[in-house]
């Protein structure tokens, strides 16, 4: 009993390092604006992409905005009572087809070069040749929590949302889980996703990761975290009732911690005999 | 000289059940559309109501029946609302006015297409109400995806089924009105209207129906598929049958993205038609609108799978979306800058239909350019299933289509009635509809790349701040609703007469030249089209 609760709080303790603020991390603040801080390199890629499109629609769209104060204060009735019959104008036809197309053309050649070298390229490294994976995790979801293997450690448990009654201070509401993910500090970490009934999606938004969790279907995607902290996501497909409700928590911590971590959870998992440890209740 | 109209016309039941004129069943539609909209607007301001503030309040933790809602509201609003008001509704009553033809090509089919709606959506409705316990109603998202919709346990008994067949009714009822719009404006324009010289709000009509004539059908099998998966033991997306839950998404995006262009294409045709009347203006560059409206129909065909980033398609797969999806946005700039131009050199006076009109433009763009991010397959991925996407479409859906069709209200009402609108009233419902949903829907965009997910009856403390002030804004939009009726109820109670054209010069299509309402037969003899004022190729 005292090793399973010291083994417990080693665990919920381990993705807190020393920073006690590191609860606030990894999910939104409130009247945010943009995205969670970026923590991994693909999100961060992710940010700055937005922040380009961010600069240039609200100069189109602020231009537009110009436009149409324009004319309507430059020709509405009384300033210009007699209207021109003018309905073509050749060269500015040309203007308006070609300018976006070379707006959409700025756009898209950042936009394949992310998607395709980094999306795509486990490591998202420098010469686009794919990286070494470091940990294989494979995700299921179910009706209504996700289930965690490691294969390269041979453990397996499930993870369930936390009541609201067994909160731990400072952590979120609809947001903590009983058996986080933990996965060591910059480790490339292929996610093998599918679902075990209905479609889920795994979303991880600092990360910049979200695949949809589908029955007899095995997604791949990867993700590296660059920072220490407790991150959240939450399931982004509608799977029922309570889809909610099944949020993820990544502990991501130090090489060392995790070593030590795996070994808990392997002690953990086979003093149940297998079963999974402790399963919060679903809120009803 | 033609012979009495008035002893034509039919009376009570037979005129309203049993009709085959133009303008009663587009009146039908309206009223239809009227209540299916109200009812809808119902569901969406008990779903911000209850997500005002974290917790669970006014569902009391039913979350099956919070997905009910949801799910009602987008069905009602898409087939019930914005599809029977502008085709069914603006585009009966003008489209034969405007080409000049005595009524549509078939006119017993036209009641056919009204009256499938009512038992459609009395379908709809009753799947609310049948099921045992918890396991009540549709609550799997308008999109209905398997397995969800198959294996879940609150979605075994028939609500689904009877709202598969809501679906196939709505569909075939659609589907026929497709072929009635393109019989119709192929073969029986008047004399002179070449299709060149055609109001482009039938132009819009007729791509439009084409449209639903080729997207409609897939709808129709997807979702019979589905009803077969469900009680006749086919796999066709179950895998451990061999089937695939992918293979109905592509079904249903191959209709879902036609789709969404069937229910902005009519507004850009109001849009266009309301723009040059009040700018006293031919629409600039005709030819271009025409141009620009059958290439977002064409490219609107391949580009479904952007609704599909995360399933895991492949990379090069994913990567030609991305292109075909944002090839869209050019000819969609394309109208914007064209109706600008249109009023650019006008006279422009600022009646409701076009403070309505000039909303639509600013606003379908602030939406359209949400679009264009969300195209990107790369940064779709954060945004993804996150209130980026709800706040992405309601711009383009409630502050595009809706818009359009406030538009074409006002526009058209005392044509339709003989009696017009108080215009300070008028003015009035746009300003507070302006705010309300803008206030709804702006701070959306920063719920979705905060993190929040879409289609969740709770979320974490951290989103209460926007999510309060986007019910605000809910509910000034339905109080503007409500000011709307009182509009509309005070202009039939004024009886302000309207006359043949309460627009001026500006107002150049053939439906001015009638009486308001125009007669049961529209047309004495063939109007004579001709091309005064219209500089028109």
């Amino acid at each position: 009993m005292m090793r399973f609760l010291f083994a417990a709080i080693l665990m919920l303790t381990a993705g807190y390092g020393v920073d006690a603020l590191a609860a606030a991390e990894g999910l939104a603040t409130p009247w945010q604006l943009n995205f969670q801080p970026a923590a991994s390199p693909v999100m961060a890629k992710f940010v700055s992409m937005h922040h380009f499109l961010l600069i240039l629609i609200t100069v189109i769209t602020l231009f537009v905005f110009a436009l149409l104060a324009y004319v309507c204060l430059r020709f509405n009735r009384k300033a210009n009572p007699v209207p021109s019959k003018n309905a073509h104008n050749t060269t500015i036809e040309i203007l308006w087809t070609v300018i976006p197309v070379l707006i959409l053309i700025a756009i898209a050649i950042p936009s394949f070069r992310l998607f395709f070298g980094c999306v795509h390229t486990i490591g998202c490294t420098e010469d686009g040749k794919p990286a070494n994976v470091d940990l294989t995790l494979k995700v299921v979801g179910y009706q209504w929590y996700w289930n965690y293997e490691y294969p390269d450690h041979q453990i397996q448990y499930d993870s369930y949302m936390k009541k609201e009654a067994d909160l731990a201070p400072g952590e979120p509401r609809l947001l903590a889980v009983d058996n986080p993910i933990v996965v060591p500090v910059n480790a490339n970490v292929r996610v093998l996703v599918t679902g075990g009934d209905v479609i889920h999606a795994f979303a991880m938004p600092a990360f910049g990761v979200k695949i949809d969790a589908v029955p007899g279907r095995l997604n791949e995607t990867w993700f590296r975290a660059e920072k220490e902290g407790t991150y959240y996501g939450q399931c982004s497909e509608l799977c029922g009732r309570l889809h909610g409700f099944m949020p993820i928590q990544i502990e991501v911590v130090s090489k060392e911690r995790f070593d030590q971590w795996i070994e808990q959870k392997k002690k953990q998992l086979s003093s149940n005999n297998g079963a999974e440890s402790v399963r919060a209740e679903v809120q009803q | 000289m033609g012979h009495d109209a008035s002893h034509d016309a039919p009376k009570g039941l037979t005129r309203w059940l049993c009709s085959t004129n133009h303008k009663d069943i587009g009146t039908l539609y309206i009223i239809f559309a009227l209540i299916a909209g109200l009812l809808g607007a119902a569901f969406s301001v008990m779903l911000r109501m209850e997500l005002m503030e974290p917790g669970d309040q006014y569902f009391g933790g039913n979350y099956q029946f919070y997905n009910v809602c949801l799910t009602a509201h987008a069905l009602l609003m898409v087939f019930f609302l914005i599809m029977p008001a502008l085709i069914g509704g603006f585009g009966n009553w003008f489209v034969p006015l405007m080409i000049g033809a005595p009524d549509m090509a078939f006119p017993r089919m036209n009641n056919i297409s009204f009256w499938l709606l009512v038992p459609s959506i009395i379908l709809l409705i009753t799947s609310a109400f049948v099921g045992a316990g918890e396991a009540r109603g549709v609550g799997t998202g308008w999109t209905i995806y398997p397995p969800l919709s198959v294996v879940d346990a609150n979605h075994r008994g028939i609500a689904l089924d009877l709202a598969i067949f809501s679906l196939h009714l709505a569909g075939i009822s659609s589907i026929l009105g497709a072929i009635n719009f393109i019989v119709t404006i192929f073969n029986m324009r008047t004399p002179g209207m070449t299709l060149a010289k055609m109001p482009l709000f039938a132009w819009a009509i007729l791509i439009t129906a084409f449209l639903l004539l080729l997207a409609l059908p897939v709808l129709g099998g997807a979702i019979t598929m589905l009803l077969t998966d469900r009680n006749l033991g086919t796999n066709f997306f179950n895998p451990a049958g061999g089937g695939d839950p992918v293979l109905f998404q592509h079904l249903f995006w191959f209709f879902g993205h036609p789709e969404v262009y069937v229910l902005i294409l009519p507004a850009f045709g109001i849009i266009s038609e309301v723009v040059s009347t009040f700018s006293r203006k031919p629409v600039f560059g005709y030819l271009g609108m025409v141009g620009a409206m059958s290439c977002i129909g064409v490219l609107g065909f391949v580009v479904w799978a952007h609704h599909m980033f995360t399933v895991g398609l492949s990379a090069n797969v994913q990567a030609y979306y991305m292109f075909a999806t944002m090839v869209i946005a050019v000819p969609t700039g394309i109208k914007i800058f064209s109706w600008i131009a249109t009023m650019w050199g006008g006279s422009i006076e600022f009646k409701t239909p076009m403070l309505f009109a000039i909303g639509f433009i600013f606003l379908f763009t602030v939406g359209g350019v949400t679009g264009v991010v969300l195209a990107n397959s790369a940064l779709d991925i954060p945004m993804q299933d996150t209130y980026y996407v709800v706040a992405h479409f309601h711009y383009t859906m409630s502050l595009g289509a809706l818009f359009g069709i406030f538009t074409a209200f006002y526009y058209w009402i005392g044509k339709m009635s003989g009696y017009q609108y108080k215009e300070w009233m008028g003015k009035v419902h746009f300003w507070t509809f302006f705010i309300g949903t803008n206030l709804t829907f702006f701070p959306q965009h920063f719920l979705g790349l905060a993190g929040m997910p879409r289609r969740i009856p709770d979320y974490t403390d951290v989103y209460a701040g926007w999510n309060y002030w986007s019910s605000i804004g809910s509910f000034i939009s339905a109080g503007s609703a409500i000011w709307f009726l009182i509009v509309v109820l005070e202009l039939f109670l004024a009886k302000r007469k309207a006359g043949n054209n309460p627009w001026g010069d500006g107002a150049k299509t053939i439906e001015w030249t009638v009486s308001s309402p125009p007669a049961f037969h529209s047309f004495e003899t063939q109007p004579k089209f001709e091309q005064a004022g219209h500089a028109h190729h």
